[in-house]
Order: C-alpha cells, then structure tokens, then sequence
C-alpha cells in the first residue's frame, strides 16, 4: 500500500514535470526568436540604421527613420479614429443599449475580430483606394487609405475591452451618483469613466501594439515606395516597419547587409511592441491591485 | 447649454457613434458575400490555378486546410498542458512567472516576426525549405499562446468543489484533472482552440515566408512540399492581377477563405454561449 502510494506520487511528480516541459516551450521560443533575430540583425542595429534618412538597398544605405516616422503616424491616426468610434460605441452598449442591440453589437464584434487581414487589404484596395484617388486625391494609396484600414481592424477589439471594463463599474456607483440627482451623462462622465478608465487605458495601449504589428492590411493600402520620405501630408505614399520585411525578404540576397537590416527592423518592432504589451499588462495589474 | 441639453446631445453623439460601429463592422462580409457568390463554381472549386490568375483553387483549399489541421495538431495539445500546468500546478514563484510573461509576449507578437524566425530557423537552419511542415509549425507558434490563454481560462472557471469531491474519494490530482477537471473545461478548450484556428487559416504574413508562393498547382503530398494557401492566393490575385478573371478569383477566393474563418468562429462562439448557459445560474 505504501509502496503504491509512493509510486504514484512519484507519477504525480513525472507528469507536473512533463507538463511544465510543455508551459516552457512558450518561453524557448520567445529566446529563441530574440536570439535569431538579434544573431542576423545586430551586426547593422546601430544609430545610422535608426536615424539614417535613406533606405535604399541596392545602393547599400540602410537608414529606416522615415520607416518609423511612417508606421507611427498610421498607427497614431488609426487608434485616434478608432478611439473617437469605438468607446463612444462601448459607452453606449454599456450604460444605454437596450439589451437586444447590445447583443448583435457584441456577437457581430466577436465574430469580425480576427477576420483574415488579407480580406480587408483587399477590400483597401479595391474600395478604399479607388476612392481616395478619385474624391480626396493624390494616388489614392496613401497613410489617409493606411489609417481607415488599420482603425477598423482594431476597432473590435477595441469596442469589446472597453465595454467589459465599463461594465465592471459596480452598479452601486451608479445608483449612489443617480440618487444624488446627477443626470446619466454626469454619472458616465464624473464616476463610470474615471473608475473604468485604467481598462480603457490598457485597452488603447493594446490597440496600439497591434496596429503596429499589423503586415497584410495595411501593406495593401500604403503605396509602399521604394525609397521612403518622411511624410508631409495625409496622401503620402509611406511605409510600415512590417511591409518593409514581407516586401523585400524574397529579394534580399541570404547573408547580405541587405537580409540583416530587414532582421534588424524585426527586432525594433519586437522591442516597440512588447513595450507596449508591458505598459498594457503594467496597467491593468495596477488596477487590480488598486 | 443646460444639462438637460447636454444629456440629449450626448446621447445623440453615442447614437451616431454606435450606428457607424453598426454599419461599418460588417461592411467587408457584406461586400465580399456580394462579390464572390458569382465566381463560385464546380470547377472554380475543383480546378487547378494556371497562368497566374487563371483556373481554380482546389490546391490553395487544400493547402489551407492541412496547414491549418498540422498547426492545431502541434500547437492544441502543447497549449492544452502548458494550460493544466499553469492552471493546476505551477506554484506562485519567479519561475511561473517568467513563463507566464513569456507566453504574454509571444502573443503579442507581431506575425511577420514570427514568419521571420521561421524563416530563418526552420527554412534556412533546420533545412525544412518553405514547406507544409515549417508552414505549420511557424503558425503553431502563434497559436500556441492563444491556445494556453483560453484553455487556462477555461480551466479555471471549474468549480472548486468539483477538484475536492474527487480528492476526497481519493482521487490522485492527475486523475481528478483528467477526469474530472478536464471534462468540465472542453467546451471552453474547443471554443479556444477554433478561435485559434481561425486566426491561423487567416494568417498571411506567416505562411508567406514559411509555406510557399501561393499559387503552387499541386497539393503538397509530403511535409516538405510548397504549400498554396487561399490568404497567399487572394494577396498575389489582388495585387498583382490585372484581368477581370483574375479579380474574379480573387473574390471568390475570399469568400472561401471567410466562410471557413466564419465556420470557426461562429461555432466557436456557439460553444461558448451554450455552455455558458448551462453552467449560469
């Protein structure tokens, strides 16, 4: 009896340590793409590659800051937009919808949340595009077509933490500002909002950090242009971090400065991104906390 | 401005906003519904690309769906125990927490990223050219974190009494999770791993630069053939197309791509809402 009890303690033993072999893999292969990034990349991460104005490959100038300068500016348009959308639209499910409107709302959110990005691209540009070149100008691919695109692929997700932090106000909240004869947009503005705001904040941050890790959509939409500028207008043609790689890996010759520069912006867009995912999970813990 | 004003303003502002949320989410199933229902055919389904934009889609179809079952394969099971263990196991310390923060930034990670690495690290160091097999295994890396967040979830809203009724007819805690905690979470895993798939037969970027050109005319027969995809095929057709066939396909290419995202989704979401209901109260 002991001796079996033993033993299967001893199975207990072997299979927490075979699972936690499993939970670690995650963590190996983070190392492991740190590593393969920064093995090819580091050899040209300094500031001219940061700073430099000129991306030119075959001229061997490598200098990717009117990349950078491209990709926030797309990124600080399309969360602007869909921030002015989307929590307005998740004040309302919140504290004003009648429960059926905010059952379709939600559902149609949750399912259109990961359609496949290369549909909207296509949609960019065969829409999107043609329209902007024809009734605002310029070439039509453009940050204005990058903004739209990148703004409705965040704006789900966007929509649905926003709403679930709202709801998570106690109702107590509301009742006491209510009972105190505040009308219902002072009680969203002066005691709902402030309350859910850290989860609305956190919710911005994550926006933020998959707009710019965003490739397909937006790809389609930018122009792209071989030699990028640092953009002076909404119409500008400019270019992401992310198209940068998918764009010009197949064409850069293997062992070339030209493969370790396109490395080098995976691992800038690695450190911008998990940054925010940090300052995202930093705030909602703090929340919790508090 | 009196504060009555203010609140009919406001109210009318969030009416506007809502309404646009209304109209414009589901704008790109409508267009794409409306535009790709007329290239649908038998042959359209069952034919082979060729001249580019010309033929069928059968090989991306295909393509898709192995990419897709290969990734589940790897990435499921590995994300189901990584969840148990930090769902059931793992003690509250500094290890835990390095793995769970890890297991955070791999789900952040930008997919082009990931097609980087496994570029370089299944493609060019482990020699497995760009083939079905570092296809697969490229989109079970992003799978993966999504696998363990909602299994762990899913794990966790079992209730506690279930755990120590079987202890307490002494039950060991390996077979209580097997028996007990693990048939109470499936239908959360399920909704978990088919949101998972969803997002993997979508991906792009990825398979872009692990799994094959797009427009290869042949069904990969080994693990280490090219593999066609419909997301690559509808990228290659819409910016590279210039004939009204090719447009066409295009088209009809996303509808397919959407109606397998959808069926994913939406009965993921069935899952989940049922048995939400059957667990509340």
């Amino acid at each position: 009896m002991v001796v079996k009890r033993k033993k299967k303690m001893r199975n207990g033993d072997m299979v927490s340590r075979i699972l936690f072999l499993c939970a670690s893999l995650s963590a190996v292969i983070v190392f492991l793409i740190t590593a393969f990034l920064l093995r090819e990349g580091i050899k040209v991460l300094n500031p001219g590659f940061l700073f430099g104005m000129t991306w030119s490959p075959h001229r061997g100038l490598f200098g990717i800051f009117p990349t950078i300068v491209g990709t926030l500016c797309v990124v600080a348009g399309a969360v602007i937009i869909a921030t002015v959308i989307g929590i307005p639209s998740a004040i309302f499910l919140s504290e004003f919808s009648p429960f059926w409107v905010r059952n379709i709302v939600k559902s149609s959110v949750e399912v259109i949340v990961g359609i496949p990005s290369v549909v909207i691209g296509f949609f960019g540009l065969t829409v999107l595009v043609p329209f902007i070149r024809d009734n605002v100008g310029g070439r039509g691919e453009s940050i204005l077509a990058g903004w739209i695109v990148l703004a409705f692929m965040i704006l789900p997700n966007l929509i649905t933490i926003a709403e679930d932090s709202l709801r998570a106000v106690p109702k107590s909240y509301r009742e006491a500002s209510l009972a105190l004869g505040a009308t219902k947009w002072q009680t969203i503005r002066n005691v709902v909002l402030p309350s859910a705001s850290s989860g609305i904040r956190a919710a911005l941050v994550l926006g933020v950090g998959r707009a710019m890790g965003e490739t397909m959509a937006v790809l389609m939409v930018v122009g792209n242009p071989e030699t990028p500028w640092i953009p002076t207008g909404i119409l500008d043609r400019v270019r992401m971090l992310t198209s940068t790689i998918a764009i010009e890996f197949s064409y850069a010759e293997w062992g070339s400065t030209h493969q370790h520069a396109l490395f080098a912006i995976g691992v800038v867009l690695f450190l911008m991104v998990t940054a925010l995912n940090l300052t995202a999970s930093f705030v909602i813990r703090r929340k919790n906390i508090q | 401005m009196n504060e009555v004003q203010k609140e009919k303003l406001v109210r009318a502002l969030l009416y506007a906003a809502v309404g646009l949320s209304i109209v414009i989410l589901p704008i790109i199933v409508v267009w794409v519904t409306a535009n790709g229902v007329g290239a649908i055919s038998l042959e359209f389904l069952t034919g082979r690309p060729y001249r580019f934009e010309y033929g069928g889609i059968y090989p991306q179809i295909v393509g898709s769906l192995y990419l897709v079952s290969l990734c589940t394969l790897l990435g499921g099971p590995l994300g189901i125990a990584s969840a148990i263990y930090l769902a059931e196991y793992a003690p509250d310390n500094v290890v835990t927490r390095t793995v769970r923060f890890f297991t955070e930034t791999l789900a952040g990670m930008p997919s082009i990223v990931i097609g980087l690495f496994g570029l370089q690290f299944l493609v060019y160091y482990l020699k497995l050219k760009t083939s079905l097999l570092a296809g697969a295994v490229s989109l079970s890396f992003m799978m993966l974190p999504w696998t363990i967040r909602a299994s762990e979830e899913a794990i966790k809203v079992v209730p506690q009494e279930y755990r120590e009724a079987s202890l307490a007819m002494g039950a060991t805690k390996w077979q209580t999770i097997l028996r007990v905690v693990l048939p109470a979470a499936v239908p959360g895993i399920v909704t978990g791993v088919l949101l998972g798939m969803g997002k993997a037969i979508g991906e792009t970027a990825v398979v872009w630069l692990t799994a094959g050109s797009g427009l290869e005319a042949f069904v990969p027969r080994t693990l280490r053939s090219p593999t066609g995809s419909l997301p690559m095929y509808i990228y290659l057709l819409a910016t590279q197309g210039h004939t009204a066939e090719g447009l066409q396909n295009a088209f009809g290419a996303s509808l397919v791509l959407l109606v397998m995202f959808l069926a994913m989704s939406v009965s993921a979401l069935f899952i989940r809402n049922h048995y939400l209901r059957r667990l509340g109260p």
